[in-house]
């Protein structure tokens, strides 16, 4: 059985990650101590909360884990792929981790549309990204979010559509990032980690 | 491509248990609020609502557990309101399993628990619920809502399960929780509540064109036209109910099949 280590940065429902994960066929552990991360097979970056919050937690760790990245997948979640771009503008800019290329901006006003981007959305799968294996095109998934991943095609594994198509997954080589909440998603949800942990 | 509309079950929790019975036969323990959510989960619930009513504090702790439990087997959005005071009960309750913790009268008193729980777990975290009534002794400094029978009233913010009027206006209190952060508004008139006359449309459709986060309206469901009512004329984001669906006269998928014939985008 393949170990999926959740990085525990302070804050939020990190049970349900675990939960889901174990569901999915993975043993999985809540920890903060990279060092015990990294000796699992793969590393999920869950959290909630602010940007700069989150990488401040990230700070003393960021080099292991981009370093771990060259060997093994990451999967963020919400704003654990957040983290994985270079910058965001959420409460001026700040610096990512800088795994995948692009900027997190904030949803523009747009009369009609609510912010948060709160509740199930469809995706469009893009590519042929491993996360999706044997899920079908504009399946639901749940979405709690203000500010979305602005970055290259080539690095969308999913689009979805809120005041404006924005990636609701990315990929760039073992960094791996949904923007929705694979452990609050349902079947879909579960399949998607599953999917995750048959990469390691 | 279109974020759906949520359906959202609630379900009233003392001591850990289901408040009423409920018609579901066939679970195994009916005073179960996790096999019930279960239930409304395979119906197509899109969130489940948990509201502990729980007096005694000695017994809160039960809320925990069921919180633990749920979030074990269902993987789907849980919210958690009922009595939480401090940062201290929302990281529980999070902890627990929870994705967001309602509150209310605590937020009346304390306003600085809305900014300070937004600041700390996130906005997305952090549902306001607001209970109104109308009002119909106009003052200076209340936004009027005009009702359909002519008449014009403001919407009060009430407290404590709805027994004491808090001096507030309505859609003021909705925006300053939207700016101090809040993620979403639950809104329950007391006007409606428990009528199953429908959702009382005027406040719903001031309050959600009033703020740029999503509303939640409940209170006086009793149809499946309330339901179209409260997001086409009432503009809500989701709609929560408790006793229709907790005594079976009609499920959540029913609620979805008629809103999606109707054309309001759901999740089937």
């Amino acid at each position: 059985m393949k170990t999926v280590a959740i990085l525990d940065y302070g804050l939020g429902n990190l049970r349900s990650v675990m939960r889901g994960l174990e569901r999915s066929g993975a043993h999985a552990l809540i920890t903060a101590d990279i060092e015990t991360a990294s000796s699992a097979d793969g590393i999920v970056l869950p959290g909630v909360g602010a940007f700069s919050q989150g990488m401040e937690q990230l700070r003393t760790i960021q080099d292991t884990l981009i370093a771990y990245v060259r060997d093994a997948p990451v999967l963020g979640i919400c704003l654990g792929m957040q983290m994985l771009m270079e910058w965001s503008e959420e409460h001026g800019l700040h610096r990512g981790l800088g795994l995948v290329p692009g900027t997190v901006r904030r949803f523009p006003k747009e009369d009609g549309f609510k912010v948060p981007h709160m509740g199930w959305n469809t995706i469009r799968i893009n590519n042929e990204s491993p996360l999706f294996d044997g899920i079908p095109q504009e399946s639901y998934v749940y979405f709690v979010h203000s500010y979305y991943a602005d970055t290259a095609p080539e690095y969308r594994a999913s689009t979805t559509s809120y005041i404006c198509p924005f990636a609701s997954s990315l990929q760039n080589g073992n960094a791996f990032g949904v923007q929705f909440h694979p452990e609050k998603s349902g079947a879909v949800g579960l399949k998607i980690l599953e999917n995750f942990i048959d990469l390691l | 491509m279109t974020l759906t509309k949520r359906i959202i079950p609630c379900l009233d929790l003392k001591d850990g248990r289901v408040v009423k019975g409920t018609h579901f036969v066939d679970l195994r323990d009916a005073g179960d609020p996790v096999e019930l959510a279960q239930r409304y989960n395979e119906q197509g619930a899109d969130e489940v609502v948990f509201l502990d009513i729980t007096a005694s504090k000695e017994k809160r702790g039960a809320i925990i557990d069921v919180i633990q439990r749920a979030a074990d087997q269902l993987f789907l959005p849980l919210t958690v309101g009922g009595g939480i005071r401090s940062l201290d009960d929302m990281q529980q309750l999070l902890r627990a399993g929870a994705d967001k913790v309602s509150i209310n009268t605590s937020a009346v008193k304390d306003p600085e628990l809305i900014s300070r729980g937004a600041e700390k777990f996130g906005t997305q975290c952090i549902t306001v619920a607001i209970d109104v009534r109308r009002n119909f002794a106009m003052r200076e400094d209340v936004t009027p809502v005009a009702l359909p029978d002519g008449r014009t009233c403001w919407y009060e913010v009430v407290i404590f399960g709805g027994s004491e009027p808090a001096g507030i206006d309505a859609i003021r209190w909705a925006k300053e929780v939207e700016r101090r952060g809040a993620g979403e508004i639950l809104l329950t008139s007391m006007e409606t509540d428990g009528t199953k006359d429908g959702f009382d449309i005027p406040i719903t459709a001031a309050v959600s064109a009033a703020v740029g986060i999503p509303v939640i309206a409940s209170g006086g469901v009793g149809t499946l036209e309330h339901f179209h009512e409260g997001f086409v004329e009432g503009k809500a984001d989701a709609c929560l109910a408790a006793s229709v669906f907790h005594f079976g006269e009609f499920t959540v998928r029913e609620v979805k099949e008629y809103l999606a014939a109707k054309g309001i985008a759901v999740r089937l």
